[in-house]
């Protein structure tokens, strides 16, 4: 039985790598949530918003957190383009299609990836890269800190964008009604493209966030769109508040869970409750009941 | 139409001509221009160069085409006429039945040899497949100690054995620690799910006990593991002296930065074939978490002047110098050795020849080269420390580079 001496550190460290996961799941409860489109791209967009922050970090020397400025918005316009560009025109409005083009998509990406960057592990060498900040007598790392603030303050920022927009209101009423929204003069094809750039650019903000404490390599998505999927589901789909507190209940499972059964199968406790809230509340914590 | 002109301005009459004249000369003017010009050798690479140990497997297939590169600008085998090498290149995916697939259609293609491939799991399948044609077959890394067990005629070994390196590991942990006055008497294993960290952890907490040294906690994690934090924690509550880590260098990157952020103190941390730790990369991006860690992994002869060109040529290519590189390398050499011996490509000769290599590998820090059941009996892997920037070879003291700093920070 593990003393409080390291219960208290961990379940901080599990908020600060739940706040991680929230981030690369808040663009996926806009996509999956929302558009109704499971996009199995995401790792893979993931791995390119690290690649586009390392690149900038060891071209440019332009620090990850001063790349938060680049690397989201280009990704928005990234995901624009996919979406008009390629998942849109490909997928003729059936969602069957719309699984094959993006876990094609996927592949296609991840196997550019490994022919353009190679397959080393990057990682990029910050100075604030081991600094810690001392809270209850548990030593947190600044980028994961960091990373905790940005997650709240992204999902607050995805939450003012659509209720208070008309983007936002166009978007929510796309998910509602698509004909009616049609009806009112809302240029489907525009504001799905729009989601899709949101969501994606999501996806560069948790790049900036992750890279200063982790490392990127062409497999590094596969590592986080599972949890992210669970996460979704556990929060309700298109909840940002409940992708963001179902992250942070991610991270302290995983944490406790390897704490008490042991490393390995710390993961295990994730997935159960995947399971658990499938069986007992299938729209999650804060989903709406259809 | 019978005019149209072919590139450089022949007509086709006249190349048609110039062609057939050529060929008659060719078989019947200058037979000994075409023997002179043999068949090149061919051999089969088999790596895996893409999936999730793709690193390694391109590090690999680098090192055996600078081991070609040099056989062919060197004059080619020369019991043979001069005749070039040849590599045909393969990907197995990091998947030992793609692996074995590959070696298939290799000997249906009339390969003359294989190197591969790599992870241990797929050398057992690429040189069990190639025993069925009976086709010379080197094993460029994979360390399990069953690849040589199984009495094939084809299978070769130029590098170190798990079991080898295992007990080479602890012998030495146990001489470092008691040079020191015995300061470690605790340690912790941290070690990743497969074979590889399984087998190391189970190894070294039997051995460990027997040399003194308590094994307090063994801890193994998944692949991935994305956060570390609470391993960290329990070190960091356990205290142990000396921590053994066992694990894949992605893993590996995570640990040590945690270990650092968590301000972890111990007198030694010290790997068995723990990538990171023998590896440019991780020195370079993190000189300064990977200060005086110990390694104990393959390795070249850092007193070997054939060594320090080879590794100045691969880092002139733009490669890092890891160990896939050399022993992928030394594999090819091997293997061509034994084919310039031979004399030919007739496959039980060159499996002859393997098996009686004596092949000069000073360049390396073993002893004389012997193959006993295929596997180099004289091999072995160095402990290596990270020091001031540069991994140094500790021991055995006749190839090492540096004296050992052990306990850290004392």
């Amino acid at each position: 039985m593990p003393d409080m001496a390291i219960i208290v550190p961990s379940v901080l460290n599990g908020l600060t790598t739940g706040a991680l996961y929230a981030l690369v799941a808040l663009g996926l409860t806009l996509i999956y949530g929302v558009l109704h489109i499971i996009n199995f791209a995401h790792g893979a967009l993931l791995m390119l918003g690290l690649y586009a922050v390392y690149y900038l970090n060891v071209q440019f020397g332009i620090d990850p957190y001063v790349a938060l400025l680049i690397v989201p918005p280009g990704m928005f316009a990234l995901g624009y383009a996919l979406q008009r560009g390629i998942i849109g025109r490909a997928s003729h409005g059936r969602d069957e299609n719309i699984l094959l083009v993006t876990l094609g998509l996927a592949i296609v990406i991840e196997n550019l990836s490994l022919f353009l960057f190679k397959s080393d592990t990057r990682i990029v060498d910050v100075p604030y890269g081991f600094q810690v900040v001392e809270i209850f007598g548990a030593f947190l790392p600044l980028p994961k800190v960091v990373a905790f603030a940005g997650a709240l303050i992204t999902a607050a920022l995805l939450w003012l964008i659509m209720s208070k927009t008309d983007l936002g209101r166009a978007i929510r009423a796309l998910a509602k009604e698509r004909k009616g929204a049609q009806l009112v003069g809302i240029d489907v094809e525009h504001v799905f493209a729009m989601s899709f750039g949101l969501g994606i650019a999501c996806l560069g903000v948790a790049a900036c966030l992750l890279l200063p404490s982790y490392y990127v390599n062409p497999q590094v998505g596969h590592g986080f769109v599972l949890i992210a999927f669970t996460i979704v589901v556990l929060g309700g789909m298109g909840s940002f508040v409940g992708a963001l507190l179902g992250g942070l209940i991610i991270g302290v499972v995983e944490a406790l869970g390897g704490l008490f059964f042991g490393e390995s199968l710390g993961q295990l406790g994730i997935f159960l409750i995947f399971i658990l809230v499938l069986v007992f509340r299938p729209t999650g914590l804060l989903g709406h009941k259809v | 139409m019978t005019d149209k002109t072919l590139k450089g301005g022949l007509r086709r009459r006249e190349f048609l001509a110039t062609g057939a004249a050529a060929l008659g000369l060719g078989v019947t003017g200058f037979p000994s221009v075409l023997r002179a010009q043999a068949a090149p050798v061919k051999i089969g690479l088999i790596h895996p160069v893409s999936g999730f140990i793709a690193f390694s497997g391109t590090q690999c297939r680098e090192g055996a085409m600078m081991a070609i590169a040099d056989i062919n600008a060197a004059g080619g085998i020369k019991s043979m006429g001069g005749a070039k090498v040849e590599a045909v290149l393969a990907d197995s995916q990091g998947k030992p039945e793609i692996g074995a697939a590959e070696v298939t259609k290799m000997a249906e293609a009339g390969i003359d040899g294989i190197v591969a491939g790599y992870a241990s799991s797929i050398s057992l399948a690429t040189s069990q497949e190639a025993a069925k044609t009976n086709t010379p077959h080197v094993v460029d890394v994979g360390v399990s100690d069953q690849i040589v067990q199984r009495g094939l005629a084809n299978t070769f070994r130029f590098g170190p054995g798990y079991g080898k390196i295992a007990e080479f590991a602890v012998d030495n942990l146990d001489t470092i620690n008691k040079a020191a006055g015995s300061p470690a008497k605790t340690a912790m294993i941290i070690h990743e799910e497969s074979l590889f960290g399984t087998g190391t952890a189970g190894l070294l907490s039997k051995r460990l006990p027997e040399r003194g040294i308590e094994v307090i906690d063994v801890i193994k994690h998944a692949n991935p593991t994305r956060d570390f934090t609470n391993i960290v924690l329990q070190i960091k509550s356990q205290k142990p002296d000396l921590i053994i880590p066992a694990n894949y260098y992605n893993e590996y990157v995570l640990l040590a930065r945690t270990m650092r952020q968590q301000r972890i103190e111990a007198k030694g941390i010290y790997s068995v074939l723990g990538g990171a730790a023998s590896n440019y990369k991780f020195v370079n991006e993190f000189p300064e978490a990977a200060d005086l860690i110990m390694d104990c992994n393959h390795w070249f002869n850092p007193k070997s002047d054939v060594a320090l060109e080879r590794k100045t040529a691969a880092e002139a290519k733009g490669l890092i110098y890891t160990y896939e590189v050399f022993l992928a390398y030394n594999a090819v050499l091997g293997l061509v050795d034994a084919i310039e011996r031979a004399g030919s490509t007739d496959k039980d000769a060159v499996n002859a020849a393997l098996a009686a290599s004596e092949m000069d590998m000073s360049y390396m820090p073993y002893g004389a080269t012997k193959m006993v059941d295929g596997q180099n009996a004289g091999a072995q892997p160095v402990n290596t420390q990270v020091q001031n920037g540069d991994i140094e070879v500790i021991f055995p003291a006749e190839f090492a580079s540096a004296e050992t700093v052990f306990p850290m920070g004392g």
